[in-house]
């Protein structure tokens, strides 16, 4: 039984988002061959409204607040004041309009900072929002002292226990109390916007260079706040290395120190861009087959590919909690290097 | 190269909410729940260390009361086998001291009987020498009445002393 019902919701997502991406691409030919490579990149990135069906002038959108700091002040308003782009915001003697890559700009030439609520941010928020509905709920459960776990606290123990026990004390050892929460978060957060990200017409959050950014930012200035003595002599005098390799090797430490956060910010952005990418692109083969061979082509092309993004669906759902796994354990991996004594 | 560009508004936002929810989660979510995690964990343990005790008393008494019905039963055997021996011992003194008195009955007896036997002997013999007195009186009397068997009488009876 409730394996049918997972497998109906997972079907239901795949034909969900079939349709939603149907009827806004369907008219995007400029001859030839349907193109698309502009859809997807569209899909994953960031936008100032969260986009649900439609297309140009006729798209139907969630609007959301655009924050725009300059010297002269914040300007707050709705994105959907730029009317799909051919309107400008005049805000006092600041004009605002979109370039052509979706960026606000002040047509005075005014530097701006954009602190918009875009759509990342405002699923972020849905996301932490959840998140945090979740977590109380678990926490208040445990009111009722030394009973066994129920409903969603026995769902979501093992997993706080799991990330605790077998990533965050493994690595860290007997100093891992002070950055338990910080990784917990780290994993709980990634994978609830994993998870909402596979939600058809979703956000891309922890496919966004800039959130896996922020996270792998957080792990370097963790591992270089905390590094203790042991650890800067590894970078700065490698032991067991002789003299004469020092001037090659403390430069690779020292890069090393870089690329490790580096890694974490790529695989995570990577993974989750790469998941979604996918699933469009097997979804696009639908509307290639149409511009390449008529309505008969993309029926007969249909079947196989929501088969295939049923298939991919399955994957991305592991791959979720594999990369929250996966940058949680190497974080407390190098917190680890970093706060460990010397063997 | 819009995709590998980390958006200022998004960083900074990210920042804002992540920071936020660490604390939020610290203070709220993660320390609540680890600490009952924890505290159940070493209430089960206790309790499991408890149930060891309580079942390792309980072994060791069974052993000891296994030890005293041993011991028990040891000491009933060897009050049986004291008792048994006192009885043998008491009927073998009782047959001991039976026979003793049985012989020293019939000693006695013998005794008695020999004395009885010795008194009655010595009346007879008296009794005898005194019927052979008697008798000798009378045959003497008859006897002598004849100097002529007198004579031949002392001769005899000087004749039968010599010998």
């Amino acid at each position: 039984m409730q394996k049918k019902v997972s497998l109906l919701i997972v079907l239901f997502f795949t034909i969900f988002s079939c349709f939603s991406f149907a009827g806004g691409e369907a008219t995007q030919e400029k001859g030839g061959v349907y193109n698309p490579v502009p859809t997807i990149m569209h899909h994953i990135a960031d936008a100032h409204e969260w986009h649900l069906w439609g297309e140009g002038d006729n798209s139907y959108s969630i609007p959301l607040p655009v924050i725009l700091y300059s010297e002269k002040g914040v300007d707050i308003f709705m994105a959907n004041d730029f009317n799909h782009g051919h309107s400008k915001v005049i805000k006092e003697d600041r004009v605002y309009s979109i370039d052509n890559h979706s960026h606000i700009i002040e047509e005075g030439g005014l530097e701006i900072i954009d602190l918009s609520i875009t759509k990342n941010v405002a699923s972020m928020l849905i996301s932490v929002f959840l998140l945090f509905l979740i977590m109380g709920t678990v926490s208040r459960s445990y009111s009722r002292k030394n009973v066994e776990p129920s409903g969603l606290q026995a769902f979501i123990e093992p997993l706080i226990l799991f990330v605790r026990d077998d990533i965050i004390k493994d690595n860290i050892g007997k100093k891992h109390e002070k950055f338990t929460p910080l990784l917990l978060t780290f994993f709980f957060f990634i994978l609830i916007n994993n998870l909402m990200g596979l939600l058809p017409g979703a956000a891309n959050v922890t496919g966004n260079i800039a959130v896996t950014f922020v996270l792998s930012l957080i792990t370097f200035l963790v591992t270089t706040l905390f590094g203790n003595k042991n650890y800067w002599g590894h970078i700065f005098k490698p032991p067991g290395v002789p003299m004469a390799l020092m001037p090659i090797m403390v430069p690779i430490e020292i890069i090393g120190m870089f690329t490790k956060p580096f890694a974490l910010m790529i695989r995570l952005f990577a993974n989750i861009s790469a998941g979604h990418i996918i699933i469009l692109s097997l979804i696009s083969l639908i509307f290639i087959a149409q511009s390449a061979m008529g309505t008969g082509g993309a029926w007969g092309v249909a079947p196989v590919s929501a088969l295939f993004v049923l298939f991919i669906y399955c994957i991305e759902v592991l791959v979720a909690f594999l990369q929250a796994y996966i940058f949680t354990l190497l974080s407390s991996v190098f917190i680890g290097l970093a706060v460990q004594d010397g063997h | 190269m819009e995709l590998v560009t980390p958006a200022i508004g998004l960083i900074f936002w990210t920042t804002v909410v992540f920071s936020l929810l660490v604390l939020l989660l610290k203070k709220f979510a993660w320390k609540p729940i680890l600490s009952a995690v924890d505290e159940r964990n070493q209430s089960i343990k206790d309790s499991l260390a408890q149930a060891e005790k309580a079942r390792s008393e309980m072994s060791e008494l069974t052993a000891n009361n296994e030890k005293i019905i041993a011991q028990a039963k040891v000491d009933r055997d060897l009050i049986l086998k004291e008792a048994r021996d006192m009885k043998n011992e008491i009927i073998s003194e009782a047959k001991d001291k039976a026979s003793n008195e049985a012989e020293k009955l019939v000693t006695t007896a013998k005794e008695q009987i020999l004395n009885e036997k010795m008194k009655a002997l010595t009346e007879l013999k008296n009794h005898v020498a005194d019927l052979s007195v008697e008798m000798a009186e009378k045959i003497l009397r008859s006897e002598l009445s004849d100097v002529a068997k007198q004579k031949e009488l002392v001769t005899k009876v000087l004749k039968e002393s010599k010998n």
